[in-house]
């Protein structure tokens, strides 16, 4: 059985789409059920191995596909205008996850909107998802339900922003970081 | 040291400032910053093919209290600041800053939020080596430039005022 058809056959209704890339499947799974469906791969169709976790932020891109959108309404202004579908949410988590045994990878994707970021942490599952976790908190602000230690990774704590998400200045804003450390 | 006068036997006549100067010129311990790759070169130019201690950088110290020259070689992040300040303040006097490569002098190629824009803005820096990274002659040209400069330092040109003014408040 291809790994296609076993992943399907393990993950059933929760698999919401499954691409593949040049040989890189990528499966979309609901967001509450991440758990579920991290353990049933780990367990059944053993990705005994989480290489890594990290975030997506698509504001562009659906920003310029919009602005296509628009375009193309404009040239025929007569047409009714389109039921406006609600946009995708903005961000993506991404769990690349290996096989040992059979040297397969898969992607797994998980769409986050911006006004609800809390994620399940997998942590439970693979104890090596605490630190790409809190780099993903650090840079996009996933808040990881159940991370044992969820603070900054990168950047300094008392930073505030996120900076790998888009609509943060690449130069910054200005930070600085100070450290009294005759109180520390 | 240049040799005022040589009379007779045992005897050598110099400047205090002039002696002082040779001794710290011919002792400039390196504190080995490295925080990027140009740290590499740095080792390199203190190992053996190179060999900095040639010049008198001859004790590489690990603690900032023994040494006399921060060799600050890599990018510092702005979460490295205060680290970067803090090994500076505990350095004794007289103490001299060489950065090295496009990072440590202006932030390099990393014009970002997370790169302090060359550490000139933190700490005061005798020796810029540009360069991405500068080759290990690059940092011993620059050893040697120190070295200049802190012969034609005064080392004793605030105790010499000082003198200066009691003798002429006294008269
Ligand atoms: S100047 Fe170039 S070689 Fe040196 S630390 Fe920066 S990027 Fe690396």
């Amino acid at each position: 059985m291809s790994l296609k058809e076993r992943i399907k056959e393990c993950l059933e209704e929760d698999l919401l789409e499954l691409t593949e890339f040049r040989g890189d499947l990528c499966v979309e799974v609901p967001k509450n059920r991440v758990l579920e469906v991290m353990s049933k791969l780990k367990k059944e169709a053993g990705f005994d191995f989480l290489s890594d976790v990290f975030g997506v932020d698509n504001l562009d891109l659906y920003a310029a596909k919009a602005k296509k959108a628009k375009k193309k309404t404009g040239e025929e202004e007569e047409e009714e205008p389109k039921k406006k579908e609600p946009p995708p949410p903005r961000f993506e988590v991404m769990y690349l996850l290996l096989s040992l045994s059979t040297n397969e990878r898969l992607q797994v994707k998980v769409r986050v909107p911006e006004d609800d970021m809390d994620v399940p942490s997998v942590t439970g599952i693979w104890r090596s998802a605490t630190w790409p976790e809190r780099e993903a908190f650090d840079m996009f602000g996933f808040r990881f339900k159940g991370h044992p230690n969820l603070r900054r990774l990168l950047m300094w704590d008392e930073f505030e922003d996120h900076p790998l998400r888009k609509d943060y200045p690449l130069e910054g804003k200005g930070e600085e970081r100070h450290l009294n450390y005759d109180t520390v | 040291m240049n040799f005022q006068a040589i009379q007779g036997e045992g005897w050598l006549l110099t400047k205090a400032e002039q002696l002082i100067n040779w001794g710290r010129s011919r002792s400039p311990w390196p504190f080995p910053y490295g925080t990027a790759c140009c740290g590499i070169e740095l080792m390199c130019a203190l190992a053996s093919g190179y060999d900095m201690a040639r010049f008198g950088a001859e004790r590489v110290a690990f603690t900032p209290r023994q040494c006399d020259v921060l060799i600050e070689a890599g990018t510092i992040t702005k979460k490295m600041v205060p680290v970067l300040k803090r090994i500076y303040a505990q350095m004794a006097e007289p103490k001299w800053v060489i950065a090295v490569g496009a990072c440590a002098c202006t932030g390099g190629v990393f014009r970002t939020y997370s790169t302090q824009q060359g550490i000139g803005s933190v700490i005061p820096v005798d020796i810029y080596i540009p360069g991405c990274p500068p080759r290990p002659e690059g940092i011993l040209y620059a050893l040697l430039k120190l070295i200049d400069k802190i012969e034609a330092d005064h080392p004793l040109y605030k105790q010499r005022q000082k003198v200066v003014e009691a003798l002429e408040a006294g008269k």
